[in-house]
């Protein structure tokens, strides 16, 4: 028994581990488990990997080893324990792109380590595998900090549009197969920079020209992205482990991005490609007639007289932090016998479940947030649905304008419902910039305003 | 200027056209508001409440003389000769009915503004008098029916022997008719209610009600909000279907009515006949002529088998207190849009629909009939919603050749690569193959909610590129120790933040 054999074997063991951990995240039961499954595993791999570096390394390797992993380990635990949920997608955009970013520095350590084989043909693979690695590493990468920096509003969320953008794109991936094959034939140090250069700047490209709408279908691609970069670090250090891990991930978050793909209607090969942002329809002429105002009185009294109410929330609950006076006020109607659930809808957010993040941060039972297909046939029977900060996954016109840009898209039928209220900060239109007749709709009332505040406001009135 | 609430002088009046509390709202637009003495005592409003609320009370000259004056029913000749010059009368007038009226306020230098012809714009809705009218009488139609009505509306099962629910039809799902509806399954009856637009199905579903649908081969388009008149087809299997209903059920509420004309006759005496002793029926449109033969309008009529049809056509008066407050509110509305600055000066402004709409007469000039408004919300859309849903266009979906052929093509290539590979690249395969189709399968059934945890559970698992990095820290070469180092420690953070803040998602989902 070598250090080698026990490293192997505990990473099958660690593969099998993160293999249950992604199993028991699927459902509420178990999902606890699966992480502490998912712990496990990490911990046996890095146990091994550990022993095996100790074996082979000088005291240097194992000190600076030591010292990344404590550095890391603080910083990680750090920023987990700070970040507000409605900081979620930012950090997990963040976090992807340090899986982009190692897999680029392993990718190139591979490139200057070279390990000298027997065959010509393994030289080859290698260098092919080094290539691939740093690619889709660093496309991961800069795509990660693009969809970070535009989910915590540092650069601006509107789809960048470069003329003839399909071609960039399709010319950086020609560039790239190109310089594969080159690579393969002569492995110069210059060649391996510019392919980084161009996957950087497709990564870039990629992610800047999709709109901030689309964020959840792009952080869950990214997570796919990072997860192929690991498989590719795999092949590359001839490790099964990260090729399995790497590939769990990867073909669970191209599963996830499907699944969201379909709730918004879109086409999954054009998400995988990037830049499918759509062209927002603007100068919209119609006339919708006017909207009606309410105030927080009113609407309290609405929810006092109530039987049923149904709250839709989206992204603007997320933006003004409203969830814990939600979830208050949804305790207090509960209280008075009002039967109130959520009604998310797949997108709501800019992550994928991020209301459900949120409303359980706020100590919402989780068993009255419903998804959009279990309780879209209960609005009719509805007094009250509250949409608090969600906009074009309640617009009729998805389901009744053909000509409107989100037609077909699935949404919350809120205006089935009695009466609606709409907590909203203008009339400005949403994320799809699309304007939404419902605000227009005779049963719909508009309350203007930050809808933390209004919420409170509603609170204190009831 | 100066807003007087005057005392109504019709008979049997029991409204009056502003309380307290929008005697408020008035003053906040800038307004002097005078209330009659006692205009508000029997909808149970006192003169010390009205001055609480900054009115001033005076006498009935004083009342008249004000620049607006606020009424609830149409003036006598009297009261019209005792509007002040260049004042503004409002009220309702009924314009379309009373032609003789119209030109006698013509014929003063008033201005005459009738609430009952805000047109049904969505804009205009918090000013329809007729809605919040009709609302109430809808209500009160059901309380009145009760009143007469002698048995329970909701069934029982009690220790005296059981009681079956009470049956209503409400014939016209209306504002009235809704409310009716609303009212009525409230109070534990079995409701169901006709109208002829199909349309109102859900809404009538939605208070309660069951809707009967005329089945005929017509479809009822309304550009102007209400009900037209109906085919004669459709007539006819109406008429079958209240003969029916009358037989089965215990109280018929009647609502229909149709602008500028008389209202359709819904309920015929040989239907009265069949109904059930004890039978009552409120017919809300016995002013315009009734829905139902045989009833009178203002009275209680009981026919020879003892059915009670009622002909009330106060109903909104006999909620005096709420329809004041409502009717008060929508002259307040409209008030708002009169007064722009917000200053007490009120301003006609004839470009906009509803202001021109209910402007009746102005300065001697008669101005009835205004121009017709198409209110529609949305014009476009109607008759796209009645073509039935259209299969769009699928994509250019693989045909499943196609499908079969991409597959093959995909292993065809696999198969390769793995043929010709050297050692352990056909391993390597094997293992991303097969760990491809786990993670497919194993994240198959995931919750919706559970999304964003599962990512950031697969986000730190990914991190598991660190075991590269760890490896490579090993090599004796200041280089790659320094690129390996950064990657150790940008993925350690990844492994450590990712588990820890799917921890903390995850401790938050609680259960009740």
């Amino acid at each position: 028994m070598t250090a080698f054999s026990v490293a192997t074997a505990a990473y099958i063991v660690a593969a099998l581990l993160f293999i249950l951990s992604l199993a028991g995240l699927s459902k509420h039961e178990t999902a606890r488990q699966g992480v502490t499954y998912g712990i496990a595993g990490m911990v046996i791999a890095l146990v091994a990997t550990f022993i095996l570096v100790v074996d082979v390394s000088d005291t240097l390797g194992v000190v600076l080893l030591l010292a990344a992993m404590a550095i890391g380990a603080v910083i990680g635990l750090a920023r987990a324990s700070k970040v507000e949920m409605t900081g979620m997608p930012e950090l997990i955009a963040l976090l992807h792109s340090f899986v982009g970013l190692a897999a680029v520095l392993v990718g190139w350590n591979g490139y200057l380590q070279h390990p000298s084989y027997g065959l010509e043909s393994l030289e080859r693979i290698h260098s092919a595998e080094v290539f691939i690695g740093v690619f889709i590493g660093a496309v991961t990468f800069t795509g990660s900090i693009v969809a970070f920096l535009k989910l915590s509003a540092r650069i601006k969320s509107a789809p960048l549009m470069l003329p003839g953008k399909n071609w960039l794109n399709i010319g950086a991936l020609a560039a790239f197969v190109l310089l594969t094959i080159w690579f393969v034939i002569d492995p110069a140090l210059w060649l391996l920079i510019l392919v980084t250069i161009v996957a950087l700047a497709l990564g870039w490209h990629l992610v800047a020209s999709i709109g901030g709408g689309d964020m959840p279908v792009v952080v869950s691609m990214l997570n796919s992205y990072s997860g192929w970069a690991a498989a590719a670090s795999g092949f590359l250090l001839s490790n099964d482990l990260l090729i399995v891990t790497g590939a769990l991930v990867g073909s669970s978050g191209a599963y996830l991005s499907y699944i969201m793909c379909k709730a918004m209607n879109r086409s999954f090969i054009s998400v995988i490609a990037g830049g499918f942002g759509i062209e927002a329809a603007t100068g919209d002429d119609t006339d919708y007639g006017e909207h009606r105002e309410v105030n927080a009185e009113e609407t309290a009294e609405l929810l006092r007289n109530a039987s049923s109410v149904i709250i839709t929330p989206g992204y603007g609950m997320a933006v003004a932090q409203a969830q814990y006076p939600v979830a208050d006020l949804v305790r207090r109607l509960r209280e008075k016998g009002v039967e109130v659930r959520f009604g998310i809808h797949p997108v709501a957010g800019r992550l994928p479940g991020h209301m459900n993040v949120l409303l359980a941060e706020a100590k919402v039972p989780y068993d009255i947030v419903l998804e959009m297909d279990e309780i879209n046939d209960d609005f009719a029977e509805t007094s009250v649905v509250l949409v608090i900060g969600a906009n074009d996954t309640v617009n009729p016109a998805a389901s009744e304008d053909p000509s409107s840009p989100i037609a077909g898209m699935p949404v919350l039928h809120v205006w089935e419902a009695e009466n609606v209220v709409v907590f909203k900060r203008s009339m400005a239109a949403g994320y799809a910039g699309v304007q939404n007749p419902l605000f227009f709709r005779e049963n719909t009332q508009m309350l203007f305003g930050d809808a933390k505040e209004r919420v409170e406001d509603i609170i204190r009135a009831l | 200027m100066k807003i007087g609430i005057v005392t109504e002088s019709a008979a049997g009046e029991t409204r009056v056209s502003a309380t307290p509390a929008t005697v408020a709202q008035l003053l906040k637009l800038g307004y002097d508001v005078v209330v009659e003495s006692g205009a508000g005592a029997r909808a149970s409003f006192t003169d010390d409440a009205y001055a609480e609320a900054g009115a001033v009370v005076v006498g009935t000259d004083e009342a008249w003389a004000s620049d607006v004056v606020l009424k609830v029913n149409a003036p006598n000749d009297a009261e019209i000769a005792r509007v002040r010059e260049g004042a503004t009368l409002i009220s309702l007038l009924s314009p379309a009915l009373n032609p003789d009226l119209v030109d006698k306020l013509a014929a003063r230098p008033i201005t005459a503004l009738a609430m009952d012809a805000v047109p049904r714009i969505s804009r205009a809705q918090s000013m329809d008098v007729l809605s919040s009218m009709a609302n109430i009488a809808g209500y009160r139609a059901v309380v009145e029916a009760a009143h007469e009505f002698g048995r329970f509306f909701t069934g029982q099962v009690t220790a005296a022997g059981k009681v079956p629910p009470a049956k209503v039809l409400v014939a016209g799902a209306g504002v009235a008719g809704l409310a009716a509806i609303g009212a009525a399954s409230s109070l534990g009856a079995i409701v169901r209610a006709t109208d002829p637009r199909p349309e109102v199905a859900d809404q009538v579903k939605s208070i309660g009600g069951e809707y009967l649908a005329v089945e005929v081969e017509e479809q009822m388009e309304s550009s102007d909000g209400y009900a037209k008149a109906t085919s004669e087809a459709y007539d006819r299997r109406a008429a079958e279907i209240y003969s029916e209903q009358a037989k089965d059920v215990d109280i018929i509420i009647t609502t229909a009515l149709i602008p500028g004309r008389a209202a359709p006759r819904l309920i015929t005496a040989a239907d009265v006949a069949s109904m059930k002793p004890g039978s009552v029926i409120v017919d809300m449109a016995a002013a315009q002529g009734g829905n139902v033969e045989g009833s009178v309008p203002g009275e209680k009529v009981v026919t020879a088998n003892g059915v009670t049809i009622l002909g009330y056509t106060d109903l909104a008066g006999r909620l005096p207190t709420q329809a004041s407050q409502l009717y008060g509110t929508n002259l307040v509305n409209l008030l708002k849009l009169l007064t722009p600055g917000k200053d007490g000066q009120l301003v006609l402004d004839f470009d906009d629909v509803v202001q021109r709409a209910v402007t009746v007469a102005r300065d001697g000039e008669k101005l009835w009939p205004p121009p017709p408004v198409q209110v529609s919300a949305a014009p476009a859309a109607a008759p796209a919603a009645a073509v039935p849903a259209e299969p769009k266009p699928e994509k250019p979906a693989l045909t499943q050749q196609g499908k079969y052929a991409l597959v093959a093509l995909g292993v065809a290539a696999l198969f390769l690569v793995n043929a010709f590979a050297p050692a352990p690249l056909p391993q390597h395969f094997t293992v991303l193959t097969l760990a491809v189709v786990i993670g497919y399968y194993v994240i198959g059934k995931v919750h919706h909610a559970l999304h964003t945890p599962l990512m950031s559970v697969t986000n730190a698992i990914s991190g598991i590129i660190v075991v590269g990095a760890m490896l490579q820290l090993s090599v004796d070469d200041p280089v790659i120790r320094t690129l390996a180092f950064i990657a150790v420690l940008v993925a350690s953070i990844n492994v450590f933040g990712g588990f820890a803040v799917t921890r903390r998602m995850l401790s938050m989902f609680s259960k009740d």
